[in-house]
Formats: structure tokens, sequence, C-alpha cells
């Protein structure tokens, strides 16, 4: 699969300084910039397949050519996935009703609820069970459970993911886990980390997309720097947890 | 004439989808009108004129606004055919779930609110069941497995019904609804309901205030659901 972005018009209606980006699968792209700058927009665009019909004038190809109408519509035929900003659930149904729900939108059985929690508790500390209540979860645990329902239920070829460090769950390895094998992945971040996992980043500025910084082997050193800290800051966060006494520095 | 009427509960987001379909319409060269029925009081049309179209206010006052609506449909046709226009927009007020104020020769459409949570299809009744189209706004407050859960449900309630998630603040949708609408039936001849109106031709209908239930003639439901006639 060959997903394409062609670049529209930025917020003064000038074209954009990026006309082109080709992502293949196996690819983690990166979107950065301020707040304001068009990221949300530039992901709705990929999410809705945008054909020249959103404010940002944006046209999203799969192999080279529009999708047809029912991929853009219907979400048994549509391959994207996304994890959005919004972490809270407002349904007021428990996990499992939940799931088996969105379980039977994607046309999967009841029997990968099972495997979606267990997904779900190892990217966060606190325990999700199928009982719960959606909207009693806290923040780590909606994004875990969203994290885990994208991965196993929604299981698309194209994974868009909108800001994921606001969330107090183990990114890199809900990164991964999304990531799978050979999916186009899209991160929006200000995250250094989840940055430096991505093999390009988009640059956005006043809604355009203005360049595009690959990632060098520079960073990609920086990276292994940052591995380092993060696994200390994580070591220690499960010992304060814990109650135990914080002891060895990096 | 094409007529397209849009119902959907108040606060949905039925004026703000149809802002941006009605100019996705002009901007696709056609000529809409918009009628936007509401009970009290509405500034809508203040909204609508943004646009540089025809936009005519109809106040229900004391009449069913659901009911005032399907009362006024010749008039509001004549109106727009009048202010030389070649579709009309009929924005209902939105309040009583059980009314449908489609016409068999309209394109009828549905305003729901996602954030109203996944058992609201399921109350809904024949304003949705009896859509055409089921516009899903406010998608972009939840999560994706969250709409695709809602969705499900409006699919349960009306299995033929064609889902657009629309967002009323970027114009997400629009394109999609106008689409929609263009190729809508064509508002002639005698025109039916696709479902009748409440049943219900009671004293409180004509203005009783007493709340006891003495006072009360006409078709009346009680609470453990029997029906009856009071009166002579």
């Amino acid at each position: 699969m060959l997903l394409t972005i062609l670049g529209g018009l930025d917020k003064d209606g000038r074209p954009e300084a990026v006309e082109r980006i080709n992502m293949v699968r196996g690819e983690i792209l990166g979107i950065v910039g301020p707040t304001g700058s068009g990221k949300s927009t530039l992901i709705d665009d990929l999410e809705q397949f945008a054909q020249g019909d959103t404010s940002s004038r944006r046209k999203i190809l799969i192999d080279g050519r529009p999708p047809e109408e029912a991929v853009r519509s219907d979400p048994r035929k549509k391959p994207v996935a996304q994890l959005s900003q919004n972490m809270h659930f407002l349904a007021d149904m428990t996990v499992e009703e939940f799931l088996e729900m969105h379980a039977k939108s994607r046309g999967k059985g009841p029997e990968i609820v099972d495997r979606v929690v267990e997904l779900a508790n190892t990217l966060t500390g606190e325990p999700v069970r199928r009982e719960h209540h959606l909207t009693m979860l806290s923040g780590g645990q909606s994004r875990a459970l969203m994290t885990a329902d994208i991965a196993a239920i929604s299981d698309s070829p194209i994974v868009l993911i909108d800001e994921i460090e606001n969330a107090g769950i183990k990114k890199q390895e809900a990164l991964n886990l999304l990531a799978g094998e050979g999916k186009i992945v899209v991160v929006v971040t200000h995250d250094p980390m989840l940055a430096l996992m991505t093999s390009r980043r988009i640059v956005m500025k006043n809604g355009g997309m203005v360049k595009v910084i690959n990632t060098s082997d520079g960073e990609k050193g920086v990276f292994s720097d940052l591995l380092r800290v993060d696994r200390w800051l994580s070591t220690l966060r499960e010992a304060i947890r814990q109650g135990e006494a914080v002891g060895a520095a990096l | 004439m094409r007529l397209a009427v849009v119902a959907g509960t108040p606060g949905s987001g039925k004026t703000s989808v149809l802002m941006h379909t009605a100019r996705a319409l002009q901007e696709a060269g056609l000529r809409p009108a918009v009628v936007k029925i509401d009970c009290l009081w509405t500034e809508d049309d203040q909204r609508f004129s943004r646009l540089d179209i025809p936009v005519r206010v109809g106040l229900s006052k004391d009449m069913c606004p659901d009911h005032f609506s399907i009362y006024n449909v010749d008039d509001m046709l004549d109106w727009a055919t009048a202010e030389g226009a070649d579709i009309l927009l009929n924005e209902t007020a939105g309040l009583c779930l059980r009314c449908a104020p489609y016409p068999d020769r309209a394109l009828a459409i549905c305003v729901i609110d996602v954030t109203t949570g996944p058992n609201t299809p399921l109350k809904v009744g024949p304003l949705l069941t009896t859509a055409d189209v089921v516009v899903m706004t406010k998608g972009d407050l939840v999560s994706q497995a969250e709409r695709e859960v809602f969705r499900e449900r409006v699919l349960e309630a009306n299995p033929r019904s064609r889902i657009i998630e629309a967002n009323g603040l970027s114009g997400k949708g629009a394109t999609e609804l106008a689409t929609m609408i263009r190729c809508g039936p064509e508002a002639e001849g005698e025109m039916l309901l696709r479902h009748n109106p409440p049943l219900s031709i009671c004293t409180l209908c004509t203005g009783e205030l007493r709340v006891a239930k003495a006072y009360h003639r006409g078709v009346l439901r009680h609470l453990d659901g029997f029906m009856e006639y009071q009166g002579e």
C-alpha cells in the first residue's frame, strides 16, 4: 500500500511548501509543530481521505488513486484506525459491553475482548477489567484500552495517533504495539522520544506543511540516550508507586 | 424543486451542518433556500443570512412545531419557488423524538449528537428510524471506537440509512450531504408522511391547565400502557 498526501493550502490560502508525501508500509511518520499549526487538521484529512473538500483542500490517495466512496464512509472498509486526543469515554457501559459492540461493528466476534483487555494491561500500571465502567476509567486506563482496542479490533493498515504522550501509559510499548508489522503509522507529537522513533517528520506552520525532516544518524544517537532516560524514569515512577525509596542514579 | 427536511434534537448541530451544506450546494451551482422552524424564538435566520440565500423563519407558537412544519410544507415550497430556489432546506425545531415530519418525496435527514452516548439511537424513534440520512455530529469529541459503536447502534435502529460523520465547526461531511440532497427526490404531487404523528387528541391539546386526572378527556394512555377514550 502506498499512502499519498497532496498538499493544499495553508490558513492564508497560500499553497503548501510540501506538495507531495508518499508513505509505504512499515513507515512511522511524525507530524510536529506548535499548537494551532494545523497538526490535527492534517490527521483529520488522512482519517477522512480528504479529496480537496476540506478546509485545507488537501487530497489523500491510496496507491496513487482517490479511494472509493465506500472506503470513506463505511468503517468496515476503512483502512484507518485513529487514536485521538480525547481520552475519556462518554459511553455509559462496561468495558466488556463496549468492546463486544465495537468488535461487532468491525465484523469481529466477542472472543477478541479478552485479548484487548490483556493488551491494555501491558500498557498501564492500573489494572483494566472487563466489568469496569468506561466512564470510571482514569486517563491512563482509557488510553491503554483505546490503544489495545485499535491494535486488536480496528487492526487497520493505516494508524493515526494524536498526542500519545499526554497519557500516563508506556508510550514506546504503545507505539510498537500500534505499529505492529508492516503498518503505516502517522503520529502527531511534541515528545522527543516519539518524534525520533519516526523515520521523518512533517513540520507544520500556519496550517501548512512547511518542510520534512529526515531523522539523521545524530538524532538516532540522541534517541538511544533518551531511551535510557525514559527507562530510568519509568523505574523511578514504579518505585514511588510501590512505596519504595528511590536509590540508583542514571 | 427538491426538498430536504432536517430534524434532530436541539443542540445537535442542525444549523451548523446545514450552513456548511448550503454553502457546498451554492458552490455546486445550485440555489438553496432555507426555512427554519422554531417554537418561540430563533436567531438562526441571521446565521443563514450570512450565506446570501433566501431565508425564512416560521414560529409555531401554540401549535406543535413538527405539526406546524408538516402543515406548512405547501406554503414553504411555494415561497421557495417564488424566490427562484431549486432546493428547499427545511430545518425543524427538533423537540419531540416521536414526531417525524418527513414527507415521502423529500430527503429525510436526522442529525444526532454522538456525545449523547451509544444508547441514544435506540431511544430516538421515528425521527431516526424513518430517515434516509443520519448525520452524526461532534464525533471529534469521542474516540474512534465510540464513534463506531454509535454508528452500529444507528444501523440497528435504521439499517437502510446512509450515515455521514459531520463536524459543524470544520464543515466535514457537508460535501457528502450536499451530494445526497442534489440526488434526492423531487417534491411533487401528493406527498405522504413516512410515519403518523402521535395519536393523542386530548383536553391538554386544547389548553387544559389543571393536572388532576378527573379533568382530562380524549384518547389517553396510562402509565401501565393501557390506552382508552374518555368522554361522551
